[in-house]
């Protein structure tokens, strides 16, 4: 059966599909408003910030909606073509570079998900920084921010999509260091620019790659260059690449991928970027940013699939460096003190489920852990800051100023809690239906080991979010949040408060004690942590594959069908590609030749991924081994920190092995050290040194031997030469340079832009001279 | 071909750049005229060679484009020095080569 060309061209579309470009630009002019105007507007640019981003939401929504008809209006098992608009961006030669937008599922649900969590994040840091120094400039660059990641989603192309990069790797190093009078946040900032540059490497030189490699295949087959996003997928599923040429690439946009999603070993940077303003994290750790280096596999996912062979082993890259990631990222959360350094090594330890996931052919489960993790983690982060801003003072640690929060935030606290389990994969909540998926799928597709990773790394996560839970929530209060104030946090963690000076004269004075105690934060705080908490609990139901196909809604929508698709140049006949055939078989299980062989005719978008079959026992072994996570650290938490239990009390100090063991971890593996002592004392000491032994021994040597030639040949020169010809010139040419010397002395006033005004001025009427002679 | 529309917002751009050269006393914005001025350059030569339809004017411009990064690097370092010295990017005091 061959699929007519009315079959194709009755896939609907819409506006809000054919005008998805629309959603990063919004923002962008947004941002060009904040940061000109801003200042004079009513409530300093963070009303622009906040509709900007609100109507990119709309738009974002409505494309979605649209998105869904037409996923609807086609085929079961039909592939859904993108809607793709495109621009000559830069047409030389025979050459032409376009760049534009491709919209299909994935992008659909990642734009939704940056789209809602930017407006939230704007709405709830006009509370959190209000009177901050640099409120506009903080707008402005959180609306680049999110107009680049928007960019980076629509991209059909490596083009834009870098540019997107680009611009989030610079707004997170504004937005870090937003607060930069404090050395060590700027430090942070430069560090996490530096981390993620390091990575960056790798995607230029994959794109790069990418394109000389396919751009005659893609040029010839789909009419498009070598650095259209379809046009490299396609040709990777082609079956026409070099293996070596397609690792090669892969691995180094992995490591494009590992610098932003702070995978293992450059993952140090994100605990780091905790310096930043709390809403940042939020934004930084749940939809943008880190999910740019996952969303970049999930989008070129055919490179990896075909370069690392990704069903036919047990094990590789991207698999490895997940795995790893999970792991030690979930022990690193274990010693952390700052709740959200807590958060930050437990979204090091969720992207990595991603990674693992994607590596192991597990791309559904994978993105739709974006998609959950995305409202949990924002709301865990939100709710930290909001305990910050309302009960602790600004400070974030959890032994010293929190503790039996839960009574005086309760709708901090019900949110945080709804997140954790949602976090943790708690049965009802999205977490499990995401990250079970995970660990399901990667033992389905062979990765045993993995699976065992992702188990181990799900009782720790659960095991450190009671713990962190705890301290904040229960218990008996301490320090700011038992009404203290200690005056170091106020610097430390919020130096550019303006009404900070205020404050602390209020609190000399101590008239006003209820206004200062912990208490419940303002609605524009709570509201996003409600609305974030609703979604926590109730997105897992848009892909819920226990209760049957009907509920996989998720994976109707986003999943690219594996079909083969007859394309044809455009020019050629038909003038589009409105040719289609059907994979092979026709009912029963869905399988097409799209990865697992090439095909003969046609090209192929997406590899055909398997699903693992839910089984109720599977998922009973997860989620018992969470709740052994959560009742194990619930029940330690208590003994130690409550009850001071004896035999834990100093634990780490009397046991050498534990001991050790503790030294690592609050080392950070000894990591950092490694970076900062070693590699760049390294580049910075030897090769420094060997640059100045060259140039002392070598070029001085030959300066110093040419030196002393000419300075006996000199010598000879100007007994007999200097002495007697020239001299008698230059004394009188030097009586009249004097006398014009002093005439032109004036003009060499020592001022810089004088001389430009001279050298322009001069160049100006030589320009004029030759515009006469000329004509 | 709008030739002329490309030339003479290079021109502006280039009148800017003069200007910023001259009139500011900040390095640092004289640094970002600079650019201006080689971006005008550039314009013109992507103008001229989309009107004569070979690839040579865009190899300039990105040549250009690179020296420019290497340069604002350099006068970047440049500033950060002199500030560290003088605690001041303003030109005006930096008059040590008056005759």
């Amino acid at each position: 059966m061959i699929r007519s060309a009315e079959a194709l061209q009755t896939l609907s579309s819409g506006w809000f599909l054919e005008h998805a470009w629309l959603i990063p630009i919004v923002p962008a002019i947004g941002f060009f408003i904040i940061i000109l105007f801003g200042k004079k507007l009513p409530m300093k640019g963070s009303e622009i910030g906040l509709l900007s981003m609100f109507s990119s939401l709309v738009l974002a929504g409505g494309a979605a909606m649209q998105w869904i008809d037409r996923v609807n209006s086609g085929g079961k098992e039909q592939f859904i073509a993108p809607v793709v608009r495109t621009w000559n961006w830069w047409q030389v030669g025979g050459m032409k570079f376009t760049i534009g937008q491709s919209i299909d599922g994935l992008a659909v649900i990642v734009l939704v998900v940056v789209a809602f969590i930017s407006t939230l994040v704007q709405l709830y840091s006009t509370e959190y920084l209000k009177g901050d120094r640099r409120y506009t400039h903080f707008f402005a660059a959180l609306t680049l921010f999110s107009a680049g990641m928007l960019a980076m989603v629509v991209a059909d192309d490596t083009i834009l999509f870098l540019l997107g990069w680009e611009i989030m790797g610079l707004c997170s190093f504004m937005l870090i260091g937003h607060w930069w009078e404090d050395g060590a946040n700027s430090r942070a900032a430069l560090k996490a620019f530096f981390t993620v540059r390091t990575g960056d490497m790798g995607l230029l030189v994959g794109v790069a790659m990418l394109y000389f490699a396919s751009n005659d295949w893609t040029t010839e087959h789909l009419g498009v260059s070598g650095f259209s996003i379809r046009g490299i997928s396609a040709w990777a599923l082609s079956g026409e690449p070099n293996s070596t040429v397609i690792l090669v690439a892969a691995v180094a946009l992995f490591i494009a991928a590992i610098g932003k999603s702070g995978q293992f070993p450059l993952h140090t940077w994100l605990p780091d970027a905790m310096a930043g303003p709390t809403p940042v994290s939020s934004l930084l750790h749940s939809s943008t940013m880190v999910v740019a280096g996952v969303f970049l596999v999930a989008r070129l996912y055919p490179v990896f699939f075909t370069g690392f062979d990704i069903l036919g082993t047990g094990g590789n890259f991207i698999t490895v460096i997940g795995g790893i990631t999970i792991v030690i990222a979930a022990a690193l959360a274990f010693v952390q003190n700052d709740i959200k350094k807590v958060l930050a090594y437990s979204t090091v330890s969720q992207l990595g489920y991603m990674m693992l996931g994607l590596g192991a052919g597990a791309w559904l489960p994978a993105v739709f852990h974006i998609f959950t993790h995305a409202f949990f983690k924002a709301c865990l982060f939100l709710g930290a800051g909001s305990i910050s801003h309302s009960a602790s003072h600004h400070s974030f640690d959890m032994k010293k100023d929190m503790g039996g929060l839960r009574k005086v935030m309760p709708i901090t606290f019900t949110t945080w809690v709804i997140s954790t389990l949602a976090l943790c994969g708690v049965f009802p909540f999205s977490g499990f239906f995401s990250k079970d998926e995970i660990i399901d799928n990667v033992g389905h597709n062979g990765y045993q080991l993995f699976m065992i990773i992702g188990l181990i790394g799900a009782f720790m996560t659960a095991a450190y979010m009671t713990r962190a839970t705890y301290l904040t929530f229960f218990g008996e209060a301490r320090g700011a949040s038992a009404g203290e104030h200690h005056d170091e946090h106020h610097d430390a963690h919020a130096p550019a408060h303006d009404d900070h000076d205020s404050h602390d004269a209020h609190d000399a004075h101590a008239t006003d004690h209820a206004d200062h105690g912990p208490h419940e934060s303002g609605w524009r705080i709570t509201l996003p942590l409600v609305l974030l908490a609703v979604l926590a609990l109730s997105s897992g139901l848009l892909n819920a594959t226990p209760f049957g196909e009907k509920w996989e809604r998720i994976k109707t929508w986003v999943e690219p069908r594996a079909e083969v698709v007859m394309e044809t140049a455009p020019g050629g006949p038909g003038h589009s590609n409105v040719l289609s055939i059907p994979a092979a078989a026709e009912e029963g299980h869905h399988d097409s030749p799209c990865g697992s062989e090439t095909p003969e005719e046609g090209v192929c978008y997406a590899p055909q991924l398997q699903h693992a079959p839910f089984k109720w026992s599977k998922a009973m072994l997860s989620l018992g081994i969470v709740f052994l996570g959560i009742a194990l650290s619930w029940l330690f938490s208590t003994l130690l920190y409550t009850r001071k239990d004896k035999r834990l009390v100093g634990l780490t100090e009397r046991n050498g092995v534990l001991r050790a063991g503790y030294n690592l971890l609050i080392n950070k593996y000894y990591l950092d050290a490694l970076y900062e002592n070693v590699i760049v004392k390294a580049i910075a000491g030897p090769i420094a040194a060997a640059a100045y032994w060259f140039n002392q021994n070598v070029l001085d040597g030959i300066l110093h031997a040419v030196a002393r030639v000419s300075r006996v040949f000199s010598g000879w020169v100007y007994r007999n030469i200097d002495q007697r010809v020239v001299d008698g010139t230059v004394n009188n040419s030097g009586k009249a340079t004097k006398g014009a010397g002093g005439v032109l002395a004036p003009v060499q006033s020592g001022k810089v832009s004088q001389y430009g005004a001279l050298l322009f001025s001069a160049a100006a009427v030589a320009a004029l001279v030759l515009v006469i002679i000329n004509s | 071909m709008l030739v002329n529309q490309f030339l003479f917002l290079a021109a502006l751009l280039f009148c800017i750049g003069v200007y910023g050269v001259v009139a500011r006393k900040n390095a640092v914005l004289v640094l970002m005229s600079i650019e201006l001025i080689l971006n005008a350059v550039n314009l013109n030569f992507v103008a001229f060679a989309l009107h004569n339809g070979n690839a040579d004017g865009h190899t300039f411009a990105l040549y250009i484009i690179a020296i420019a990064a290497a340069e604002v690097g350099v006068g970047l370092g440049l500033v950060l020095l002199i500030f560290r010295n003088r605690r001041t990017i303003s030109l005006d005091d930096l008059s040590e080569m008056k005759g």
